[in-house]
């Protein structure tokens, strides 16, 4: 390839104003940074509150100074020339710091302590119960979710596909896992997340889960509404929308990619070798789940005569490597060098479910309009999937693919208005099948018929 | 059967893929430019950041030799048809049975004082690409010329480096030598709210230079001096042919060739920008510098190739653009004046989005889609026009056109209103295959 050594104009790029608004964010970050190492000594919960103060003024700041005062459009600017964005230094540190912080809260939560008692007053509130490690993520989780999820609400803000599919990821990351689940913790109740199934939530179909959900009717209720939601809902929906009814509109690890892993949805791989290696893994993880969750019923039906506590291993081993380390770990931290979607893409069993409905059985697809591609790349650099969207929009055929997630990105960003997303049933037949040739006269294409 | 071609272009690049998807022959393409097929469209976006250079480059380098088509830089210096045979400037002779020439355009320079000075360039090669980036830094303002697309695409580069820009547009307004004058004035109005300095009626008269050899101004014909350091030249673009003069193949602009697209030469063929079809079919101009035609006329050329001549019919027009945010598509004839015999239709929010429909006055035929901030099927249009649909049948189904991303705000029922007040005209708008139908349902 061509060195074409574009001179990094990154000083150009952001306005000292934007640049204080992100300090301000810093400052916000460096306090919590604080109450996590140092415990500091005075009171944490007035601590925690200049915390987010600092952090929701300082995007607050930043989303005036880099959208509203410009009229809206696609603001791409310098993508690939800022260092937090372009894996430069900041990138680095802010991967850096995510991997700590999740290693920590899986294997150290005593070094969260700090954190802890300053969340404790807010969970006393919320969930009428002591903090733990496990509420201070949540709520971290979605205030991320929140105050990103309003930066990229002005930043799309003129395009209604993107707003509405924004505000329904945060209502369910603010509903659904975060108020819900405490209030329910308040009413003495199990803690329930009812927008995570089986087999993302690995831990929902096993037998000690049945065990004591079953007690309780609540439980009993969430455990068959989760394998509804996976034998039933799933194919129904993905058939009639795609995956995207629960990627990028409901799903909590979604919503976390689609708005704080917004900004670094470029950095996935388009490589066909990225291609090979996501099919692999993610079906590979898929019949993991399925493998490790029937040796557990197995060994239960067989009175743990046979498998003895090989059954419990194979859990153990799952829930370490793929629960802890790739989904967490990988999944959030890696966010500033391997984009916003590495779990969603190579990992998560539940999107290679809905992808094998979606590639086989389902309406959607992304449309391409005629001959009007110029092959610019944006829609594949900017895919967070990795899909190498111009490989398709540039042969004229529709693009079909397991992993779409149907974010609506590609679409937006297009200079030549080429690509739609769609669950029409008009052509849904041929979807994807034949790349448009050119020269076949447009009488011998078929006009898109109303249902 | 030895194929050489020349130029990676859109136009070259696809030509040899389709030769090779249909036949084993030896397929070489040479470029002087660049090692691989990039898109041209995308330079733009590399300046701004919002791609990387890679990003430029359709297929990975592998895709070339899985598909056995040989890559060579080099510049072809001396053609000998006679022996089949052409020299690259390391002395090499490459023999051919079959020569396509995809060499496509370069920047039109006009014949101006101090156009030869550093700091004066166009927006075509890689190379120009490199030029503008690494003198960018430290640009007090940047003039361009040229009122066209690549004018604007140029002001949008600068403008996205926080470098302030004077636009200098012969035209009394944008680009309305093609534009109509309401979509023209929009766009005009769209690059002021963006702080684009544009002066209208003004053709570069000289730039001046500095001691260096540099460029310190601008001259423009009303008297005018606006001091610069780079000034992009963006007045068109001219078949890139100089290699061919006087030697032996027919030229006019471009180089001439048949409906077949083979040029006076056996063997010989030209495609995309450098070519000028002799006998255009109608509504299409003889030289169309534009990326479908590229595509187009490679694939037409693999086919007449491999023995299965096949005419060159690139159908009726069309073509989009982005002017900073507003994103523009045409179908078929839009005239910039309204000629006597064509009525229009035309509706507008007044700042981002506008439809317009010309039909026949005679038979209400529609003949051309002018789109700005709305998207539209080509298909549906393009079918619309060619079978000559009149305009209320048109207007009834207008939504099945619709290509707008899901839930944007519908504007053909505004359209079938106005058309409906204008011609005291009762047409009603079917209901929609959209998402958007079912929720009007869900709204009664």
């Amino acid at each position: 390839m061509e060195n074409l050594s574009i001179s990094n104009p990154s000083p150009l790029f952001m306005s000292w104003r934007s640049k204080a608004g992100l300090a301000i964010s810093v400052v916000g970050v460096f306090i919590l940074g604080l109450l996590w190492i140092a415990g500091v000594s005075f009171e944490h919960w007035k601590a925690l509150s200049i915390s987010f103060f600092l952090m929701a003024y300082g995007m607050r700041i930043f989303i005036r100074e880099e959208y509203s005062r410009f009229p809206s459009g696609i603001r791409n600017n310098g993508v690939w020339f800022r260092s937090l964005t372009a894996r430069g230094i900041w990138g680095w540190i802010v991967g850096i710091l995510i991997t700590l912080f999740y290693t920590c809260l899986y294997w150290f939560p005593e070094y969260l302590s700090g954190l802890i008692q300053a969340f404790n007053r807010l969970s006393q509130l919320l969930r009428k119960a002591p903090a733990d490690a496990w509420f201070v993520y949540g709520s971290l989780y979605t205030f991320a979710v929140v105050t990103m999820g309003i930066k990229f609400l002005y930043k799309y803000r003129h395009q209604r596909y993107q707003q509405i599919r924004t505000w329904s990821v945060v209502f369910f990351q603010l509903g659904f896992s975060y108020f819900l689940p405490g209030i329910l913790v308040s009413l003495q109740q199990p803690e329930l997340y009812f927008t995570y199934f089986w087999p993302l939530s690995y831990a929902n179909a096993t037998p000690a889960t049945w065990s004591w959900q079953s007690q309780t009717s609540l439980g009993a209720f969430f455990f068959f509404f989760g394998l509804f939601m996976f034998f039933v809902a799933t194919p129904v929906l993905t058939w009639f929308f795609g995956k995207r009814w629960y990627c990028s509109w409901v799903c909590g690890c979604g919503a976390l990619a689609e708005t704080a892993g917004d900004p670094f949805r470029h950095l996935s791989s388009k490589s066909i070798a990225s291609w090979k290696l996501e099919r692999w893994m993610i079906h590979g993880i898929l019949v993991m789940v399925v493998l490790v969750t029937f040796l557990l019923w197995l060994n239960v039906y067989l009175e743990r005569a046979v498998l003895k506590e090989y059954s419990s291993l194979f859990y153990k081993t799952y829930s370490f490597l793929v629960g802890a380390v790739f989904s967490g770990v990988v999944g959030v931290g890696f966010y500033p060098l391997l984009g916003s979607r590495v779990w969603c893409r190579f990992g998560c069993p539940m999107a290679a479910w809905m992808g094998i409905w979606q590639r086989k059985a389902s309406r959607f697809r992304i449309t391409v309009n005629g001959g009007q591609c110029i092959s610019c790349g944006n829609c594949s650099s900017y895919c967070e999937m990795g899909i190498d969207v111009r490989a398709y929009a540039q042969r004229g055929q529709d693009i079909v693919r397991a992993s779409c997630v149907g974010c609506g990105i590609c679409s937006a960003v297009c200079p030549r208005g080429v690509l739609r997303l769609e669950n029409a049933s008009g052509d849904a037949a041929r979807r994807g099948k034949d790349a448009r040739l050119i020269q076949v006269p447009s009488s011998e294409v078929g006009l898109l018929k109303p249902d | 059967m030895q194929i050489v071609i020349i130029g990676n272009g859109i136009a070259g690049s696809t030509a040899a893929r389709f030769l090779r998807k249909q036949s084993d022959h030896p397929i070489l393409m040479i470029s002087e430019e660049s090692d691989y097929f990039f898109s041209r469209t995308a330079l733009m976006y590399v300046y701004m950041g919002h791609l990387k250079e890679q990003d430029l480059f359709p297929y990975e380098p592998f895709f070339w030799e899985k598909n056995r088509i040989n890559l060579l830089r080099a510049k072809v210096v001396q053609f000998d048809y006679e022996n089949k045979k052409i020299h690259t400037d390391s002395g090499t002779a490459i023999g051919y049975d079959v020569l396509v020439l995809a060499t496509g355009s370069q920047p039109f320079r006009p014949a101006l004082k101090g156009i030869e000075l550093e700091g004066v360039r166009g927006l075509y090669h890689l190379q120009d690409l490199q030029y503008i980036a690494s003198n960018s830094s430290g640009l007090s303002r940047a003039v361009v010329v040229g009122g066209g697309l690549i004018g604007v695409e140029l002001a949008e580069m600068f403008h996205s480096r926080h470098i302030p820009v004077t636009f200098l547009i012969r035209e009394p307004s944008y680009w309305s030598n093609v534009l109509p004058r309401e979509e023209s004035l929009m766009i005009g109005q769209h690059l002021r709210d963006h702080s684009i300095d544009c002066r209208y009626n003004t053709n570069l008269k000289a730039i001046l230079p500095d001691e260096t050899g540099g460029c310190t101004a601008v001259l423009t014909d009303k008297g005018e001096q606006i001091a610069t350091e780079l000034v992009g030249i963006t007045t068109g673009v001219v078949p890139n042919v100089g290699a061919f003069r006087s030697s032996g193949l027919e030229i006019n602009k471009g180089i001439l060739v048949d409906e077949y697209l083979q040029t006076n030469l056996p063997g010989v063929y030209a495609i995309g920008d450098c070519a000028e079809v002799k006998k255009p079919s109608s509504g299409r101009k003889p030289i169309e510098a534009v990326w479908y035609t590229g595509r187009k006329m490679g694939e037409t050329v693999a086919a007449t190739i491999l023995g299965k001549p096949t005419v060159y019919d690139p159908g009726t027009w069309f073509n989009s653009a982005k002017f900073f945010d507003l994103e523009y598509q045409v179908y078929g004839t839009i005239d910039p004046q309204l000629p006597p015999d064509i009525e229009t239709l035309y509706w507008s929010d007044g700042s981002s989005r506008s439809v317009r429909i010309n039909y026949r006055t005679s038979d209400t035929s529609v003949v051309g889609f002018n789109l700005i901030g709305v998207r539209y099927r080509q298909e549906v249009c393009l079918r619309w026009i060619e079978q000559g649909c009149g305009i209320e049948k048109v207007l009834e189904e207008l939504s099945f056109a619709n290509f707008d991303p899901e839930f944007t705000t519908e504007v053909e029922s505004a359209v079938v209103t106005l058309y409906n007040q204008k011609n005291g005209k009762q047409v009603k708008l079917k209901s929609q295959r959209s998402l958007t139908a079912l929720l009007r349902i869900f709204k009664k």
